[in-house]
């Protein structure tokens, strides 16, 4: 006789922490989370410790303490007797500035360099090689330094300017290239200036629009409008009637040599420069073979076809290739972008007032509040980076290929 | 894959820190090294030579201490620091003593918790331009682009020197001193300003010295000197004396050569107390009782280290000025041993 | 066919004529030319720039090459001697040469060693860089950290010994157990190694590293390129296995886990190398216990390790998301638990497709370790720009030095990348 038991009633024990899967995940997350508790609070314990054997706090007061010390390139008001932090946030200003810059030009020389190393042209294409390799596989440091070197050494300075016979000249009396940095014109906005800038706003609307509704009137209706010159024509001449039309209120600054300086006009200081000029470079390089990659990942097969479909070998490349190429392209783009960011803080080994070189360099001197300033310094890039990721990556999502 | 490599440095490290008492004089003591912060290359001041040897005023204030300490002057390890390192690098105990042209201020003394144990030159910022400029004062700089080395409290001095006076200029930061000086030979600064015995030094390396010039200005008090850790005061007083005992060697007129048979012969109770012949102020230290004789055996006295590194017999060519004995009209004055 | 040949034509030729040289212009390196340089006029132009660029660049530099003066004593004596000409400086390399690769404070009478471990590195990983060559070099291969320690930094031979044995036993402990279970077999054997290790620690003792045969060297008179290789092969080193674990545990199903990884990896990659090298200079000193001072090499590489490791996770990620998803499920289906799944069959894999992309990393990484000169590390960049140019003999000689760096570095970075392409390829035939 046999009688149906329960099956044995599962009774919890210690080993099936280890043992049974459906236990054994929050075993490890329990023990990792005690690991990252326990080696937490160590550090902070060590910290805590260290510091108060030194006699030190965690502060960060220091930050509304006048800075004391001038900065060249300033985007917003500042001087000697503004508080650290907005030294901070002037050297905010000044990576964002650097940091923008040098993603336009180096997406600019990444993608001619990435275009002609595929060109059938042998010399260029070598060329190019040459240019991408020798630029990746040397540190970007070096590159920094090389660059700011040659810029004081061959670049001449605002004393060779002057006397009578001088050794150098400024360009069309209006742009002069020293080892301090380019000086060019600055507009200077007179009266009823507002409306010739309003006009341009306008004209720009207006060119947007004109290649809208000619792309409209080419998928409805097959007919095609010209495309370039009206272009051109809306964006310059209402802006230009529109400047006599008022009297020529915009009018330009020259730079002078003056005292020991250029005066007028506006500076473009030599660190930004070369710190510019070298992440432009030397990211441009890696810019150029994710474009290449990009454009070889397009089978060839697309071009065939579209060449079949009767297509123009530019509008081959505008319609079919790039778009596809694009796709590819983007998301390394994006990391390159971020590299740019990043390796900006290497400004002080040129002396551009950053963020490392203010808040991280000489607020950190003066103050000796290491942790305090590094910490910040973090904060900052980890932001700047996360926004950047994100906005891109939204922006990458968008162009994704919508697969049905 | 690399693990060993880790654990090895672990170990060393460990090593290092193994003998770890409440005292850094015993900790010196028990690890047989004195870790000296020095800059990481300034001619004169201390800067490592072709050998890899460190040379120079600041280096020899660290050797005068091992010597003192340890009996021997090449028991140092010398961590080059930067302008942002060295606080961290002493407060955290990497290093012993700092020796590196740091000014003492008020705000270093209390707010970072360093003890300044004493000065070993007087210095002040000045301004070096080219001959060729035609300027005589730091008051004709007006709209100069001003080359300045960071991690010092140049920019600070500068910065209220110009607005005193209600002149502009251009700041040019630059991190280390051979960079400036590229910067500022090819003209991308009218102006280069550090300390006035740094400027001498570097003038000293140019292709034509002459045709720089210093302007007479002095715009700060730079008292440079060496500096330890608040709260060990066994330790701060072993830096402090050695200083001072350099400091009186050459106002008693005991050097180098003569310290064996002064120490010997000398009948002067104040030489005999410092070389330990008389008294007992090496056991107040917790040293040997011949500590300073063995400082300056080694190194010199006050005025020979001088001499030998930035006197005026040398390239760089400082002249005593401020830095001579009190007895000279200058201000280096050692309290007396008794 | 042939009759109405033989009807209509008067001759027939039967043996065919010699073949004739094809015309000049299209043949040889006039059509080379002609394809490859001025096949459109735009492409003309574009060749005739491109060859006046290439003759400014020579212009600019082959004179100063081919003049340099290689064996005075200062910049001073090579302007004597060039007297106006233009022409480099080369003494400078040739008189410091030992600072530049050695830093210059290691030994003089020791190069020997940091040289023998160098030519050693390509013994060790050789193995592991061409899949045909022996395995039982990959003994070797294992040995050869313990032996590079030694090399480089000498002291009692204990220590690498001391070390192997934990590595050892660690292994054995791993190999006994892990057949039960993954976790038993992984941790015992860590802990096996921790309590050689420890036990072994005992045995060293300070007169054993002063008496050694090798003379130890504090890792503070490390530097030079010296350096640069050092922190670049030890760093990608520890941070493959460390970027492995991490990729996991992104992936991993546990949350907590997952998240911990995720900020560590985003948090790493968000911020740069200089600030974790700040971090390391003037801030992780507080974070060691209040006894112990860890010298600052050894705090650069933990951070270097744990940058690297954050990018090669990333790589490591994208080699898991690359392998069908049928290998995950054939794992499962065979009964293989998570750990095995892993080590026998999604691992190796993965990394395979991962390598390129590695060593993209280890390039880049080798490339950042001259970051370590602004935390005045006396690397190969910090020797030129501090010591080097600041002495009074070689003031001013900048070119020279920095080609000289810049020319080290290219050699080494672009024969990896070369490497990792013959390695793409290789891997792109193997999966036909």
């Amino acid at each position: 006789m046999t009688t149906l038991t329960d099956p044995p009633q599962q009774t919890f024990r210690l080993s099936m922490l280890i043992n049974d899967t459906r236990y054994r995940s929050m075993t490890f997350q329990a023990i990792a989370l005690l690991a990252l508790i326990v080696s937490f609070a160590y550090l902070l314990n060590n910290l805590f410790t260290n510091l108060a054997a030194a006699g030190l706090n965690i502060s960060y007061d220091f930050l509304g303490d006048p800075a004391g010390y001038d900065i060249n390139q300033t985007l917003v008001e500042y001087d000697s007797q503004s508080p650290h932090s907005q030294a901070a946030i002037v050297g905010i200003l000044n990576t964002l500035l650097v940091a923008f810059l040098a993603c336009v030009t180096a997406t600019v020389f990444g993608v001619i360099a990435g275009v002609l190393r595929l060109s059938n042209n042998w010399l260029v294409s070598k060329l190019m090689s040459f240019y991408v390799e020798i630029f990746r596989n040397i540190p970007v440091l070096i590159w920094i330094i090389i660059i700011f070197t040659i810029m004081t050494a061959v670049m001449p300075a605002p004393r060779a300017f002057r006397g009578d016979e001088p050794e150098a000249t400024m360009l069309l009396g209006a742009f002069a290239f020293t080892n301090r940095g380019v000086y060019i014109p600055a507009p200077i906005w007179g009266g009823g200036s507002m409306v010739v800038v309003l006009t341009f706003l306008a004209s720009v609307v207006g060119v947007l629009a004109y290649r809208r509704y000619a792309t409209n009137l080419l998928y409805a209706t097959g007919k095609l409008l010209p495309m370039g010159w009206p272009s051109l024509a809306i964006f310059f001449v209402p802006t230009i009637l529109m400047y006599f039309i008022m009297g020529r209120p915009i009018t330009l600054e020259y730079p002078e040599l003056g005292g020991f300086n250029f005066r007028g006009g506006i500076q473009i200081g030599a660190p930004l420069i070369a710190l510019w000029f070298a992440l432009s470079i030397y990211t441009g390089a890696f810019i150029a073979e994710n474009v290449r990659a990009g454009i070889q990942a397009v089978s060839k097969g697309q071009t065939e076809a579209a060449s079949a479909l009767g297509l123009r070998p530019n509008r081959v490349m505008n319609l079919v290739v790039l778009p596809q190429a694009l796709r590819v392209i983007i998301p390394p783009l994006i990391s390159q972008y971020l590299n740019i960011t990043k390796n900006s803080s290497l400004a002080i080994a040129v002396g551009y007032a950053d963020i490392t070189a203010t808040l991280g360099g000489i607020t950190l001197n003066q103050t000796g509040r290491a942790i305090e300033c590094v910490l910040l310094l973090m904060l900052f890039y980890l932001t700047i980076s996360l926004s950047i990721s994100t906005v891109m990556n939204f922006y990458n999502k968008s162009v994704a290929l919508k697969e049905r | 894959m690399k693990k060993s490599v880790l654990l090895g440095a672990l170990t060393v490290a460990g090593l290092a820190a193994g003998a770890a008492a409440a005292g850094t004089l015993d900790d010196v003591k028990a690890r047989g090294t004195l870790n000296c912060g020095v800059t990481t290359g300034l001619v004169g001041f201390a800067a490592p030579d072709a050998n890899g040897e460190w040379n120079g005023f600041d280096v020899s204030v660290c050797r005068a201490v091992a010597a003192a300490v340890l009996g021997d002057p090449s028991a140092v390890e010398f961590v080059p620091t930067t302008g942002k390192t060295r606080f961290t690098a002493l407060a955290s105990g990497e290093i012993d003593m700092l020796a590196r042209n740091t000014t003492w201020t008020f705000s270093r003394d209390v707010d970072l918790k360093f003890t300044f144990v004493g000065v070993n030159y007087y210095d002040g910022q000045g301004f070096m331009v080219p001959k060729a400029l035609g300027v005589s004062s730091a008051k004709d700089l007006d709209g100069a682009t001003v080359c300045i080395q960071t991690g010092t409290t140049t920019e600070l001095n500068l910065a209220d020197f110009f607005r005193a006076n209600n002149i502009s200029y251009e700041p040019v930061p630059i991190e280390t001193n051979a960079e400036a000086q590229q910067q500022y030979l090819a003209g991308a600064c009218d102006v280069y300003t550090t300390d006035a015995s740094g400027l001498a030094a570097t003038r000293a390396t140019f292709e034509a010295p002459g045709d720089h010039v210093l302007l007479p200005e002095i715009i700060s008090k730079e008292p440079l000197g060496p500096l330890v850790r608040h709260g060990d005061d066994e330790w701060g007083d072993v830096v402090r004396w050695t200083l001072n005992a350099l400091i009186t060697a050459e106002e008693l007129g005991v050097t180098s050569a003569n310290v064996g048979e002064m120490a010997s012969g000398s009948g002067n109770p104040e030489v005999k107390r410092l070389l330990g012949t008389e008294g007992t102020l090496g056991e107040m230290l917790g040293l040997d009782a011949d500590w300073a004789q063995k400082a300056i055996a080694t190194q010199g006295n006050y005025g020979e280290i001088f001499a030998k590194n930035i006197g005026e017999e040398t390239p760089i060519g400082l002249a005593r000025g401020l830095n001579a004995q009190w007895t000279n009209g200058g201000l280096i004055y050692s309290p007396p041993f008794r | 066919m042939s009759d109405t040949n033989q009807h209509s034509a008067s001759f027939v030729r039967t043996e065919s004529i010699p073949e004739r040289e094809p015309p000049y212009a299209a043949s040889g390196p006039v059509k080379w030319a002609r394809d490859n340089l001025f096949a459109t006029p735009a492409n003309g132009v574009l060749t005739i720039v491109a060859a006046y660029v290439i003759y400014l660049i020579l212009a600019a530099t082959l004179p100063w090459i081919l003049n340099g003066i290689w064996s005075t004593s200062s910049l001073a004596e090579c302007r004597e001697i060039l007297d106006g000409t233009t022409g480099a400086c080369f003494s400078v390399l040739s008189e410091r040469w030992n600072q530049l690769l050695f830093g210059f404070q290691y030994p003089e009478e020791l190069y020997w060693r940091p040289s023998l471990a160098f030519l050693l590195l390509f013994v060790a990983a050789a193995p592991v860089l061409f899949f045909d060559l022996p395995r039982k070099l990959l003994i070797f291969t294992a040995l050869y950290p313990f032996i590079a320690y030694y090399l480089i930094w000498g002291g009692t031979i204990l220590t690498p010994i001391v070390a192997i044995l934990g590595c050892v036993a660690g292994g054995y402990v791993y190999q006994r157990f892990v057949a039960g279970s993954f976790a038993a077999g992984f941790f015992g054997g860590i802990v096996a190694a921790l309590v050689v290790w420890n036990l072994g620690g005992l045995l060293i003792t300070e007169e054993a590293n002063e008496a050694a045969v090798m003379t130890a060297v504090p890792s503070r008179d490390l530097g030079g390129f010296m350096l640069n290789m050092m922190l670049g092969v030890t760093c990608v080193s520890l941070s493959i296995p460390l970027g492995i674990a991490l990729a996991l545990g992104r992936q991993s199903s546990m949350p907590l886990i997952k998240w911990i990884c995720v900020v560590f990896i985003e948090f790493i990659r968000g911020v740069p190398l200089i600030t974790l090298l700040f971090v390391a200079s003037v801030m992780l000193a507080y974070f060691f216990p209040p006894e112990s001072s860890v010298d600052l090499f050894l705090r650069v590489v933990i951070m270097i390790t744990m940058f690297s490791a954050a990018y090669i996770a990333e790589v490591i990620r994208g080699g898991l998301a690359a392998l069908p998803k049928g290998q995950y499920e054939a794992a499962d289906s065979l009964g293989l638990d998570y750990a095995q799944a892993m080590r026998l069959i999604i691992l190796p894999q993965a990394l395979k497709i991962s390598i390129p992309g590695i060593v993209n990393v280890a390039v880049g990484l080798f490339k950042d370790t001259t970051l370590v000169s602004v935390i005045s590390m006396f690397d190969l960049v910090g020797m030129i720009r501090g010591p080097i140019l600041a002495s009074t003999e070689w003031n001013g000689v900048y070119w020279e030095l920095l080609g000289f760096a810049a020319l080290l570095f290219f050699v080494v970075c672009y024969g990896i990348s070369q490497y990792s392409q013959w390695l793409e390829r290789r891997l792109a035939t193997d999966h036909r």
